[in-house]
């Protein structure tokens, strides 16, 4: 279901975009024969597997690898001595220790050695017979612990930024970041209502299918050629190149069909190891992720804590919201505290408030991104006092709402002003949609939340050819996650005027095409997009001087229409694409052109989201039964796709709010790292979610496209939670909302009310 | 002249200004203005720093012109998911 916000101005005829053909790599997919991280097989190939810290918090003080070496069938041992010193800024340093340790592990999963054998049974083996003793360190798990005063330190030189002054001790806190508006004492003693309340979310995983896989084969000339699976194989390129002291043009990456990413394939953990793996034993060397692996030491998203008091008047406007929040970082510093607080209250124009956030780092994996990194945590804290709000004031959640909601030109709490959104859209969407009105059953509640990402734009590359036959052929290097293929063949198809079917989008390796940024921030569609249609313009313009040869005229009086060079005033029967393309090599020989771009034009995204669930008052068990979300695509230039892209944000977010937590013993070690006890939501667990395209367009993309990918994550755990508190009378404040939980707020109140 | 804003966290550094007019047609022209008003503001916006131009949020834009009477926020540099 799709809505525009001005027919008259939103179907401007075009015959490609916003249809819904099979997607390119369709066929490959459902036949098996896509490749995917752990598919490659190469003649001599080694297989890996890594040495893992079984400590939350420890000193390394030796490693033994003799009795390993010695194992028949051993080709390579490898530990933080195989590599160099770290390097750059902090970051990449951190990101070098991350890869391997050295003098120390940070948390449980940290590599410590990678051994490659003829088979992986001999690799295991040699992984047990490595001798590595520890210095046990007392550990910190939560930010409370981390924060306390005394705790024990991550980092012996952390010093917290963002004070003034600077701290003169270090600690775990990495950061702290402000934002802040007008007089805030004035705002609360305007308010009517205030609700004051304190959140806090688990670390939850991207959860994406695929393990981690990578295959190395390192050859004598000091180069490498690396297959692997990834969110942008020219960032694992480069990250690579850090941890392992390369030129990144020593590497060679080629893209892997990728089982899901979320932001969690945006970073390097495998490459590096199989590269010097590779390059110590001479021979290819595949490493492949179990899934405890998976959960153990690869970035899940921050838990959080955050505290909120926000205030309104009666007229439903709120006056005032003071934010203290915390992310973890997990090993290293680098949660999205910054983006968690830029966005926390972006949906909505409030003229006093204070949001103070601090990134804190603990004895757990590094945090990597995921959909919207940062958003849902505060979210689920300002969309749930939001609700509450509303409802103590006797207002409708979604009047509420758009009484409150930012427009072009206001601005954001961030700091500048908004462009063109379509905020004020999703929430009309959801509150015309019939779901908003339809009755409910016992035991169940309805709740709504809004949510709000920036997306991004970044650096693309595209090559567009045209072939002898008239097809055309579009190379990215874009990995493709959510249906990119489609839909840059779309708008290459519409670009030339010529059938879907004709045009072959493909995704290159770091030596075809040039670079592209990761796939994630919601930019792909928009930032590549960009890049495909700049090129194709640019092979039009070819065409068109070409038909202008051909026919002896001025290129002005060639005009290029439905996949054919004209002239102007019909004097010359028109020239195909096929006709120019046979002819290429008497016009000046064969037809291609590039374009690199630093994407500009970036659409801000909104979505809102309705929920309705039933909970069993015996169990605390939650069930879904009816969700509809409404979000702001601008142009959806694929429907099927971007439907894919909100109700997969939803779906994740449910799992969020509903069941998904890593548990930890108290020796800091994770107690469910498997899909049997980290329960994400499959099929069967949910009902259909109703996706409703909303169409804004963006004034600053060709086809009006802005980034679909992430901010369906943002709303639902407030959505979810709001509902649960509309079904049960109890306000729950600690995710997930799992049934022990529940039902213990049912039987014995919650500690919100 | 374009106008400046600053975020809550560097007002540390301005005195407490909130914003400021300056004459600057491009980031770095504007970086260069900024710093020798406030000292450490440069190196303080010199890494993970992305620079909004009316409105528009832009990562590595140094080399970026800055139309007259714009405004300009500055932002900690983003990671999507």
């Amino acid at each position: 279901m799709t809505i525009a916000d001005d027919p008259a101005t939103t179907a401007p005829g075009y015959k490609w975009v916003g249809t819904r053909p099979i997607r390119p790599d369709g066929f490959e997919k459902v036949t098996g024969r896509a490749r995917f991280g752990a598919d490659l097989m190469l003649a001599g190939m080694l297989e890996g597997s890594v040495l893992r810290s079984p400590h939350a918090h420890a000193r390394i003080t030796s490693i033994d690898t003799t009795k390993a070496a010695s194992i028949p069938g051993v080709k390579a041992i490898i530990t933080g001595a195989d590599f160099p010193e770290p390097a750059g800024n902090p970051t990449d340093q951190d990101m070098c220790r991350n890869a391997i340790a050295r003098d120390k592990v940070l948390y449980e999963g940290h590599v410590v050695a990678a051994v490659a054998a003829t088979s992986k049974r001999v690799a295991n083996q040699a992984l047990a017979a490595i001798e590595v003793t520890y210095e046990v360190l007392p550990h910190v798990m939560t930010v409370d612990e981390a924060m306390a005063p005394g705790a024990v330190l991550l980092h012996d030189n952390m010093i917290t930024k963002g004070v003034d002054p600077a701290p003169t001790e270090p600690s775990n806190v990495a950061s702290r970041v402000v934002y802040q508006r007008g007089e805030l004492d004035k705002g609360f003693a305007d308010a009517d209502v205030v609700v004051e309340r304190t959140f806090t979310t688990k670390p939850v995983h991207q959860g994406y299918i695929e393990p981690h896989a990578a295959v190395a084969d390192t050859t004598p000339d000091g180069r490498s050629t690396v297959w692997c699976s990834s969110q942008g194989h020219f960032a694992m390129r480069a990250y690579s190149a850090k941890v392992l002291g390369w030129d990144p043009s020593r590497l060679k990456v080629i893209p892997a069909e990728i089982g899901g990413g979320f932001g969690g394939k945006t970073t390097i953990y495998l490459e590096p190891l199989a590269v010097r793996l590779s390059q110590k034993a001479g021979r290819p060397v595949r490493l492949v992720m179990g899934r405890d692996e998976v959960f153990k030491a690869t970035g899940p998203a921050s838990a959080s804590k955050v505290k909120i008091k926000m205030g309104a008047n009666k007229a439903g406007e709120i006056t005032a919201a003071e934010l203290w929040m915390a992310y973890e970082a997990g090993a290293y510093p680098g949660s999205a505290i910054g983006a968690g607080s830029m966005t926390a209250l972006a949906p909505y124009n409030i003229p006093h408030f204070i949001i103070e956030g601090f990134d804190v780092v603990v004895n757990k994996p590094r945090v990597y991104s995921y959909r919207a990194p940062g958003a849902p945590q505060s979210a689920f804290a300002v969309e749930s006092v939001v609700d509450e709000l509303a409802h103590k004031l006797g207002i409708d959640p979604i009047d509420f709402r758009l009484k409150n909601a930012v427009e072009e030109g206001m601005q954001a709490p961030y700091g500048p002003k908004y462009q063109k959104i379509g905020f004020r859209e999703t929430l009309e969407a959801i509150k015309n949609h019939p779901h908003y009105t339809a009755p409910l059953g016992p035991n169940q509640g309805r709740g709504v939340a809004a949510g709000f990402w920036f997306n991004a734009g970044m650096n693309s590359s595209a090559v567009v050819h045209v072939n002898e036959d008239g097809n055309v052929t579009v190379v990215t290097g874009s990995p493709d996650i959510g249906g990119s293929r489609a839909s840059m063949a779309l708008m290459a198809a519409e670009e030339f005027g010529i059938d879907y079917d004709r045009v072959r989008p493909l995704v290159a390796d770091t030596e075809q095409v040039g670079f592209n940024d990761v796939t994630g921030g919601s930019r792909v569609t928009l930032a590549t997009g960009a890049a495909v249609v700049e090129a194709c313009r640019k092979v039009i313009a070819d065409l068109r001087g070409r038909a202008a040869k051909t026919w002896d005229v001025p290129v002005e009086q060639v005009e290029w229409v439905d996949g054919q060079a004209q002239h102007v005033d019909g004097s010359q029967p028109p020239l195909s694409l096929a006709a120019i393309a046979k002819g290429w090599a008497r016009t000046g020989g064969p037809i291609s052109a590039a374009a690199s771009l630093n994407a500009r034009g970036v659409g801000a995204g909104f979505s809102t989201q309705i929920v309705d669930v039933e909970v069993d008052p015996d169990t605390g068990h939650t069930q879904v039964v009816r969700y509809t979300t409404a979000q702001d695509a601008g142009r959806a230039i694929h429907p099927s796709y971007v439907e894919g892209q909100l109700q997969g944000g939803v779906v994740q977010g449910i799992g969020w709010a509903l069941n998904e937590e890593y548990v930890y013993r108290a020796d800091g070690t994770m107690d469910n790292p498997s899909f049997l006890d980290y329960r994400i939501p499959v099929a069967s667990d949910l009902p259909m979610i109703d996706a409703v395209i909303v169409e804004v367009p963006n004034p600053g993309h060709p086809y009006g496209v802005r980034g679909v990918g992430e901010v369906g994550i943002v709303p639902p755990l407030a959505a979810v939670a709001n509902a649960v508190a509309a079904a049960t009378g109890q306000r729950f404040t600690d995710l997930p909302l799992s049934p022990p939980r529940v039902l213990d707020g049912i039987l014995n109140g919650t500690d919100a009310n | 002249m374009v106008r400046v804003f600053f975020s809550a966290g560097l007002r540390s550094l301005t005195g407490g200004a909130t914003d400021i007019e300056v004459e600057a047609g491009t980031v770095k022209r504007l970086l260069a203005e900024l710093d020798a008003r406030y000292p450490g503001m440069a190196e303080r916006l010199s890494e993970g720093t992305a620079v909004a131009i009316n409105g528009e949020i832009i990562n590595d834009a140094l080399y970026e012109p800055i139309p007259d009477g714009a405004e300009v926020h500055f932002l900690e540099a983003l990671k999507g998911g």
